[in-house]
């Protein structure tokens, strides 16, 4: 099987384990000479290793254009028990590819300007010198997340799904020591990592059904087969992709388990873009376009699919209104978005969803980069307030991240404002930019699916394009609402560069599936089963004038009369009130989990601690110890050190061992 | 005269010599009840060897005496050591090895 893979494969397929090895191999310099090199140099190792898989990703493209089945590369065989046989293989097909090189190329921009934005960023933060382990934490996400979308079984999927997970929270908490009373960045790091094991478990329960009904889990032996054991158990696949959405809501921030992402924007903003916006937030709808063949055998699941993202979508985008930090509002727009795609992957339009997302990438990425370089601003105006004003001045107390204290910015940093304007128009879908196209290819799919979910997704687009507006008119317009805001100044190039491309990027992005070209429905074709999709001019009409209408009216209500001064209430929250307060406090929640859930919880382990634990478990490892004890010292009474006792003890035996043996006989 | 009458004297002997050695608290004493059960054990030998004409029982005679030789010796001393610490030879007033 091995050889007759390899002669007939093109060589250049032998080249994917490079996607994982080059990150490693950048980790492994940095870590070992990296105290001795400067701050460039660790950057540049990172990057171009980053770079490197892009390149690698690159010539696997070339390659599958000549046979675009797609090859399995076997690497090493991991472990054989009974029947289980799992090995380390990579799958190079156009889905995969098409995830390699989201990754690697989005990757590759932030590392780029993480070396300008950590260069700030470890200095205003106070340690200089983990500059180097940021960029090995980075290096080891590209190389968990190469192979999570590589893998050709379920458990090296989940290898890699665990070890993106493990650089979420490595990551989340880089500032671990900082935050609201010193632990809150901790603090989220923990909430995302236990929030992410409730979704594996899901994953977990779904892997072992499938091993149950499959025998095997490779996904070879797996999705050609669904048929058969779809017919004999249909429950079964239910049970196995609603688990498996279980991982997906978890790990893809869908509700109930989205709570994790908000407060993951803890982590420097390099890393809420690449891996809490980007890349790993969407491994769950690859997840689901891997296991197209799964959901198409379940359609029950595939219609709690398209609810949860639908529902997700507007959840989030109401939340998203009523935000104030700039990184947050994101946060919750990116869950917005993955609403979306799941919900598309519900639809069965996994085409939509995998345009979606790599559409996604490429702005969501650009708009946290261009808040990062918008918070470097506010940073330096910060330092450069408190320098004039000598060492305490009231402006160090104030919040670089709440755009309340912003304004104005349009002309300090005009290169961030450009291509801020052009992420925050592509994520409102305003043609003909790329998220018009793959969102309307959402909305199309969702048209002709169900027209309620229609409705549930328009009134999220709208309400995205009213939140980027909100954005963008409170954040670059009116006057500068604060001290740091007026003393901001536009970032280096070295983080500009990476935004201008990605900006590009956002422009054109939407040609990868341009209607009636439709090029990525083709190239993913031998991968999924793919359904034609239509362009319908109306619905697109429609979205864009959503879209152009939300815009006008977050002018009319944050751009015609800016915000005066930081204190000033939202104009929102004058006349929707409670609502609003309901909005800015995320529904409540987080606090209802905590009532609902984590407070039992607790009073349970409790519970289990003190009354059963305490109580009656060491009640008999002490009660025992303590019979002993008693037993004891009744029998040192035996002892009394009176030697003739122990004669009468001696005799007392001679006598019963005598009348023993008189009585015998 | 029957061999009955030796045995009974020797287990006389023997039982005066547990009684010694329970009830009574000088050292000397109990000392002195020891050597009582020795001879006592002494003189059973001696009658069943005579009794049944076998030298064996004799042999053991003058062993036991040997090793009793022996042991009075070491007693003796023991004693001595125990006098120069506690001014008597009572055995109830050491009781220091109790539980």
């Amino acid at each position: 099987m091995f050889l007759s893979e390899t002669t007939s494969m093109d060589p250049q397929f032998l080249l994917v384990p490079l996607v994982v090895f080059l990150p490693l191999l950048g980790i492994l310099v940095n870590w070992l000479f990296g105290k001795r090199l400067g701050e460039k140099a660790i950057g540049a190792i990172a990057s171009l290793a980053a770079g490197g898989t892009f390149v690698v990703s690159l010539l696997l493209l070339l390659a599958l254009r000549m046979q675009p089945e797609g090859f399995r590369v076997p690497l090493l065989q991991w472990f054989s028990v009974g029947g289980l046989d799992v090995s380390w293989s990579f799958r190079v097909d156009t889905l995969s590819v098409v995830m390699m090189l989201v990754v690697s190329l989005v990757g590759t921009l932030i590392h780029i300007y993480a070396i300008g934005y950590m260069h700030e960023d470890v200095r205003h933060q106070g340690d200089p010198a983990r500059f180097r382990r940021f960029f090995i934490f980075l290096n080891l996400f590209i190389a968990a997340m190469m192979i999570l979308v590589s893998a050709d079984n379920f458990l090296m999927l989940f290898v890699g799904w665990e070890g993106v997970g493990l650089c979420s929270y490595l990551l989340i908490g880089f500032w671990f020591e900082k935050g609201e009373g010193g632990i809150a960045n901790a603090k989220a790091g923990k909430k995302a990592f236990i929030v992410n094991r409730i979704g594996d478990f899901g994953l977990l329960i779904a892997i072992f059904l499938i091993f149950w009904a499959f025998g095997s889990l490779n996904f070879g032996d797996i999705f050609p087969n669904v048929g058969q054991v779809a017919a004999s158990q249909p429950g079964l696949m239910v049970a196995i992709t609603l688990f498996m959405l279980l991982g997906v809501s978890g790990k893809s921030a869908q509700i109930p388990l989205y709570v994790w992402l908000p407060d993951a924007m803890a982590g420097p903003t390099p890393v809420s873009a690449l891996i809490h916006a980007a890349t790993m937030v969407t491994a769950g709808v690859y997840l689901m376009t891997r296991s197209q063949a799964l959901y198409l055998a379940a359609p029950a699941a595939q219609n709690v699919v398209m609810w949860l993202g639908a529902v997700t979508a507007i959840f989030a985008a109401l939340i998203a209104v009523a935000q104030f930090d700039i990184k947050k509002v994101l946060a919750y727009s990116t869950i917005s978005q993955l609403g979306f795609m799941v919900a598309a992957v519900g639809m069965g339009a996994e085409v939509a969803a995998m345009f979606h997302l790599v559409t996604h990438a490429f702005f969501k990425a650009l708009l946290f980069l261009s808040s990062g370089s918008v918070i470097l601003g506010l940073e330096h105006g910060i330092t450069a307030g408190a320098q004039s004003e000598g060492m305490h001045g009231h402006a160090a107390h104030v919040d670089p991240q709440d755009m309340r204290n912003m304004g104005g910015l349009r002309k300090k940093m005009p290169t961030t404002f450009w291509v801020y304007v052009i992420g925050a128009l592509t994520l409102a879908g305003i043609a003909p930019l790329a998220g018009f196209f793959s969102k309307d290819e959402i909305l199309a799919a969702a048209n002709e699916k169900n027209i309620y979910v229609f409705v549930l997704l328009v009134s999220a687009a709208f309400l995205t394009a009213f939140y980027m507006g909100r954005q963008i008119w409170m954040v670059f317009f009116g006057k500068a609402r604060s001290e740091a805001a007026n003393l901001a100044r536009e970032s280096a190039p070295l983080v500009t560069v990476p935004l201008i491309i990605l900006a590009i990027l956002s422009v054109i992005g939407g040609g990868l599936n341009f209607p009636g070209v439709m090029s990525l429905e083709h190239w993913l074709g031998p991968s999924i089963q793919v359904h034609e999709a239509t362009f319908a001019l109306p619905v697109a009409i429609g979205s864009l004038l959503v879209a152009l209408t939300a815009i006008v009216l977050s002018w009319l209500i944050y751009g015609r009369k800016p915000l005066a001064e930081s204190t000033t209430q939202d104009p929102l929250a004058r006349s929707l009130g409670g609502v609003f307060s309901l909005l800015n406090q995320k529904f409540k929640v987080d606090e209802m989990y905590q009532a609902v859930i984590i407070r039992p919880f607790e009073k349970l382990s409790d519970f289990f601690a003190h009354p059963v634990d305490q109580g009656f478990i060491d009640g008999i490892a002490n009660g025992l110890g303590s019979l002993v004890v008693a037993l004891a010292q009744s029998l040192r009474k035996l002892q009394n050190g009176y030697v003739r006792s122990y004669a009468l003890s001696i005799v007392a035996g001679i006598v019963i061992i005598l009348i023993y043996l008189l009585v015998r006989v | 005269m029957p061999t009955s009458y030796f045995l009974a004297l020797s287990a006389i002997m023997f039982t005066l010599g547990i009684l010694g050695v329970l009830l009574r608290r000088n050292a000397l004493v109990i000392f002195m009840s020891l050597e009582l059960m020795f001879n006592a054990a002494n003189l059973a030998f001696v009658t069943f060897a005579n009794q049944y004409q076998l030298l064996t029982g004799q042999i053991f005679v003058f062993f036991i005496m040997a090793v009793a030789a022996a042991e009075v010796a070491v007693g003796l001393a023991l004693m001595v050591a125990i006098f120069r610490n506690k001014g008597s030879v009572d055995i109830d007033q050491m009781n220091s090895l109790k539980g």
